[in-house]
């Protein structure tokens, strides 16, 4: 099976950057460097193992959609890049910086600290199911704390950017509204706003649309759509939302039990798919819908 | 002789008001530092490092586990033994507000648990660190749930400063029976002092319904 040939190969390759599971056409130029890689990366509960020695690598400006029936590891590749979880094997790197582990004196790679882990993951911002708004502050208020807390910005800069991101989400006339007072759909949009104020390199859409009614994903999409096509923004989402995967990302990729099962082109993935468990996965749900 | 001697009472009540002035200091002080240290104690009997949580648990589990009086008594009587020694005020506010400062600990505790992970998660994405997440996010969060339980403890508090009697301490217990025993009557001063605790604590309880209200409308 293609799949396995393919885990094969990345097991013997181990250096980066790797593009070990890649159909022909989604051959990245060597010039161009990851700006993350997961690289044998392994992630186990007890002796349940959410990922499986996985491989990815992520250009610049790239926007990956991960698509996959429930528990084959999706939403964990996101948790363990924002570093809300540690992982068990393997290494995950940012740009040209380790995130998960550092060098120590003598040159030996250990477990990063949690200062070198918060130095790194300041390049990646993170849009939760569930929104996960500071329900006591304003949407203002949401969007100013870290840049002010963190970055240092000077208050006033940091609630000037903050209006004028919470305008490029359209929601520049709820500023002062808390989370109580927003439907779901403007909970989001803060959500992506407040994430978008840390200046990430990278953004993480973690089922993004899942927790909303389906007449308010469409104001989600668009936002991350006029993300997409305004800003260099690299994106990786994991979505059930398979018409916007197919119209948005440049790359899909198919988990299944915690590996990268298939992935390809949009038109590759939803139009041909190779697997035979990418094609029962797709017809299930075209069925559903 | 009248049941209750009001010019009695009327002659002894500056003596009670100024020594109640000692309780009132005693009770404010002391919850100040039970609030101040309980927060710490509670964030470390919830930390990941064994180091500081063990210590921290075994601390307030002793504290909570054995009675105010005899703590009291310890800190005024025997370690003077070893070089410390303290004024019986100084003593007594460091005492109950270490002693409530264990009990608050636990009710902090439970309110930082009940915030949702689901925060914690927001804080890591955003990379804030520890001390700004818990001053800025977690505790206005937790605060809110235990505000009740918090002016439960300052009223049992203010009722338990007559312990310090005990060790000296001239609030207005210690004070009302000075009085009774010079005058070989207690009905007045005792009567008086339970009506003060009764007037302080309503006082104190509506307070806090009142901040609670102010709170439940953010």
């Amino acid at each position: 099976m293609t799949s396995l040939l393919f885990s094969d190969l990345s097991r013997r390759n181990t250096e980066a950057p790797l593009h070990p599971q890649e159909a022909p056409a989604m051959q990245t130029p060597d010039t161009v460097k990851p700006i993350v890689s997961f690289e044998n990366v392994t992630k186990s509960y007890g002796s349940f193992t959410v990922l499986d020695r996985l491989n990815l690598a992520v250009t610049p400006g790239e926007k990956v959609a991960i698509i996959g029936p429930s528990g084959s590891g999706k939403s964990t590749l996101l948790r363990v890049l924002m570093t809300l979880e540690g992982i068990n094997e393997g290494v995950i790197r940012i740009e040209d910086e380790l995130l998960t582990h550092m060098p120590n004196r003598n040159g030996v790679l250990v477990p990063a600290n949690d200062r070198h882990i918060r130095k790194v993951r300041g390049k990646i911002g993170m849009v939760f199911q569930s929104f996960n708004l500071f329900p006591h502050m304003t949407a203002l208020q949401n969007v100013i704390e870290a840049p002010v807390q963190v970055l240092g910005m000077k208050p006033a800069e940091a609630r000037e950017r903050a209006a004028d991101l919470l305008e490029l989400v359209g929601l520049g006339s709820k500023l002062g509204h808390y989370p109580s007072q927003l439907s779901g759909g403007q909970q989001q949009r803060v959500a992506i706003a407040r994430a978008l104020a840390m200046r990430p390199k990278v953004m993480l859409f973690d089922e993004v649309t899942s927790a909303l009614d389906p007449e308010l994903c469409g104001e989600v999409l668009n936002v991350i759509r006029k993300l997409g096509a305004e800003h260099n923004l690299t994106m990786l989402m994991v979505t059930h939302q398979m018409g916007f995967a197919r119209e948005f990302a440049d790359r899909v990729c198919f988990f299944y039990k915690g590996q990268i099962h298939e992935q390809g082109t949009p038109a590759q993935i939803f139009e041909h798919p190779r697997e035979e468990r990418t094609c029962a996965f797709l017809s299930a749900v075209k069925e559903a819908n | 002789m009248s049941l209750f001697d009001w010019s009695y009472a009327w002659q002894i009540l500056p003596d009670l008001l100024r020594a109640s002035l000692n309780t009132v200091g005693i009770t404010l002080v002391g919850f100040l530092i039970a609030i101040v240290l309980g927060l710490f104690l509670a964030i470390g009997r919830r930390s990941r490092r064994l180091w500081l949580s063990l210590p921290t648990t075994a601390v307030i589990e002793f504290i909570r586990s054995t009675p105010l009086l005899i703590q009291v008594y310890f800190l005024y009587y025997v370690l003077p033994n070893y070089g410390v020694s303290m004024s019986a005020m100084q003593v007594g506010i460091l005492g109950i507000g270490l002693h409530y400062a264990c009990y608050i600990a636990e009710v902090y505790r439970g309110g930082l648990d009940a915030v949702p992970r689901a925060q914690w998660e927001a804080v890591t994405a955003l990379n804030i660190a520890p001390y700004s997440a818990y001053r800025n996010i977690i505790l206005p969060q937790a605060l809110r749930p235990i505000l009740p339980p918090l002016g439960n403890y300052l009223v049992a508090m203010l009722k338990d400063t007559p312990v310090l009697s005990a060790i000296t301490v001239v609030e207005i217990m210690q004070q009302a029976k000075n009085i009774g025993s010079e005058n070989f009557r207690y009905l007045e001063p005792i009567t008086m002092v339970g009506l003060f605790f009764l007037a302080l604590s309503i006082a104190l309880a509506y307070l806090v319904r009142r901040l609670e209200a102010r709170l439940e409308l953010r």
